[in-house]
């Protein structure tokens, strides 16, 4: 091999690819507010950053921190933070801001175990729901749950790709596993991954902030490059100035929604293993899906027809595919380390099959064992 | 119309402001101001709160960014320290600077960088109908201090030096003319200045506080003001009650936090490519 080869095969944590993906995705901003277990994140980029002339700043806490990711967004910056349970509980309203405002935005919340400060260096998936409904008021959002090292690299850059090409915030849903673990690093040098930038109007074309055009997403430009416009938390109208008007808030409000679930057949990655045949299906995500691979794995090595079903993109939920895979299935068993936040999910869409919630909360993850144990009691 | 409201104010007036109100004041003073900077108006930013002069962002033809309750200094910190050539005001009242808000407030007087943050004190929470705020004096009355008020004060002054602000003033709305000249010299200071403005709220204020009348809040600021150089003479029985106003502090050569961040860059990048090309040899 020669040295450039080994340079590009690495050992990279999972925290650092998170990283790596930003400056791939062509981020330039980041403020953060140091937090186990995601600091390696803002370790990573401040040592990074300056050395490309981009931004790091480490502001007071958190809420400052996604302030200042959307500002330096306003003003044209593909920005980030990142952040673990609290921090981001204390996001909660700006991720609602930049919905609102349709700020294009990436949130990483490296998840430990809660309520509260709870088990700060140990993994969970307390946050999930959270990431949904957290901040107050209707929208939509888009949040990715990688389970690999090269995965979060990858779905870093997706996260910074569609937060642009959606105009929305965008989380990246990892936890204290991948964000720790230590994995074989290689970019796909064939498959250079596309990077995507907010959709600007073309030469000569009017500029409307917050048109109400036929794909949902309007045009946005920079503040400060010469197109003078208001950007408001409020609900507003095609030209970004309050209104109130019933229609044109119900307008608004639908479009926020339906921009991001309309388009779920492009946005949702969901990962299928051995499900064609299969009478039973684990359903899993995070770091859980590595132990539920390996179970089924196994499973169908002794000949059961168990398949696997692994969510990448957990928001929007992708109803009909989900649906689709459940349907006439015996069972469906849903491994995740909290008590059973997305088994709601696929409860909601599995007409009629029994939709088991394998649970986890106490820091430890689960074992292949565990679950091969659990689908031997439906088999 | 004056053609310098003509030319900074949106077509969107009227605005929400009651009568009385001396958000208006700050909002003209800030117009005339920018003129006499001469800044162009696509270089300008401003970033507000949420509150009652909050609002002026939506009538003044700048890039306005009309934030979170107390996060408008977050926001412009982020959009300075990107695009420093940006000229960045932020406007808030006293839950945006001093309450809910204060965190970052004194967080951006640590880091002096360079934006001009001009702070309406009318005493009280306007917008939510008159709630004492950390600017409300002691003994007077709110909606939520019915039998008057036992809490104390900020005083933003002492508060912006405690924090390591660089520059602070005080104007108020009565003398509207200096109130101008306050916004061009707090603008020209490099690094993070703080100019507080007395303004009025007659109606969730003054009304509860034997001023019910707008005049009667003027009268009572145009009585209580004194100058810094005037109050120097003064003994501090005298100066009780008393609205010190002009430029309290200038500290210069203290470093700006943009600044030193691109210095700091440029230093990193510099001997990160020269270490590439060392490693290529």
């Amino acid at each position: 091999m020669t040295n450039n080869t080994i340079n590009k095969i690495r050992l990279v944590q999972g925290n650092e690819a998170c990283a790596l993906g930003a400056i791939k995705a062509g981020a330039t901003f980041y403020s953060g507010y140091p937090i186990t277990p995601s600091t390696e994140v803002a370790e990573h980029i401040a040592n990074k950053f300056p050395r490309i002339g981009r931004h790091f700043i480490q502001m007071e806490d958190e809420i400052a921190s996604i302030g200042a990711a959307i500002g330096a967004s306003t003003v044209g910056h593909k920005a980030f933070t990142a952040t673990s349970g609290p921090g981001f509980s204390l996001m909660q309203e700006l991720i609602g801001y930049a919905a609102i405002a349709e700020i294009p935005v990436v949130i990483i919340n490296v998840m430990r175990a809660g309520p509260s400060t709870g088990l700060p260096t140990m993994p969970a998936a307390g946050d999930v729901q959270q990431a949904r409904w957290g901040t107050h008021g209707d929208h939509s959002i888009i949040a990715i749950s990688p389970n690999s090292v090269m995965e979060t690299y990858y779905e870093t850059i997706n996260a910074f790709n569609l937060a642009e090409q959606y105009r929305t915030p965008v989380l990246l849903m990892m936890d204290e596993k991948v964000g720790h673990l230590r994995e074989r690093f290689e970019e796909d040098e064939a498959n250079e991954p596309v990077i995507m930038y907010r959709p600007a109007p073309k030469e000569g074309e009017k500029f409307v902030p917050y048109a109400n055009v036929e794909c949902g997403v309007p045009h946005i430009l920079p503040l400060g490059k010469g197109e003078r416009y208001h950007i408001t938390g409020l609900t507003h109208g095609e030209t970004g100035f309050y209104t109130a008007q019933p229609k044109a808030v119900s307008k608004f409000v639908g479009r926020l929604s339906d921009k991001i679930e309309l388009n779920v057949d492009k946005i949702a990655k969901i990962e299928e293993n051995y499900t064609d045949d299969a009478e039973v299906l684990v359903l899993s995500y995070g770091s859980s899906a590595r132990s539920a691979h390996e179970a089924v794995k196994t499973l169908r090595e002794q000949g059961h027809k168990v398949g696997m079903v692994r969510l990448i993109t957990l928001w929007p939920f992708h109803d009909a595919k989900i649906a689709a895979l459940c349907e006439g299935k015996k069972a469906v068993i849903v491994p995740e380390m909290n008590l059973g936040q997305m088994a709601r999910e696929v409860q909601r869409v599995a007409k009629g099959v029994p939709v088991l919630p394998m649970c986890r909360v106490d820091g430890d993850l689960m074992t292949p064992d565990e679950i091969i144990a659990k689908v031997k009691e439906v088999l | 119309m004056r053609p310098v409201y003509e030319k900074y104010f949106r077509d969107n007036i009227p605005h929400i402001w009651c009568a009385g109100c001396g958000n208006g004041i700050v909002m003209s003073a800030f117009a005339r101001a920018i003129e006499k900077l001469g800044y162009d108006q696509d270089d300008v930013m401003v970033v507000s709160g949420i509150g009652c002069s909050s609002r002026m962002t939506t009538y003044i033809d700048f890039n306005t960014l009309h934030t979170a309750h107390g996060r408008a200094l977050a926001f412009a910190t982020g959009a300075k320290l990107s695009e420093p050539r940006l000229k960045m005001f932020v406007i808030m009242g006293a839950g945006d600077a001093a309450a809910i808000g204060g965190n970052h407030f004194i967080h951006s007087c640590r880091r002096n960088i360079d934006i001009t943050a001009i702070i309406i004190n009318n005493a009280i929470y306007g917008m939510t109908g008159g709630q004492y705020s950390p600017l409300t004096p002691t003994g007077k009355k709110a909606t939520t201090a019915p039998y008057g008020n036992i809490d104390r004060a900020f005083d933003i002054v002492e508060l912006s030096r405690g924090a390591g602000a660089t520059y602070v003033a005080r104007g108020d709305i009565y003398h509207a003319a200096q109130l101008t000249n306050q916004i061009v010299d707090a603008a020209n200071h490099k690094g993070f200045s703080v100019l507080e403005v007395v303004s009025t709220c007659p109606i969730s204020y003054g009304r509860y506080n034997k001023m019910p009348k707008p005049t009667d809040m003027m009268q009572y600021i145009k009585d209580n003001t004194v100058s810094v150089q005037k109050a120097a003479t003064m003994t501090a029985d005298e100066l009780k009650d008393k609205i010190i106003i002009g430029e309290h502090f200038k500290i210069e050569n203290v470093p700006e936090y943009t600044e030193e961040h691109n210095k700091l860059v440029a230093e990193v990048k510099k001997d990160y490519l020269e270490k590439l090309k060392g490693g290529a040899k």
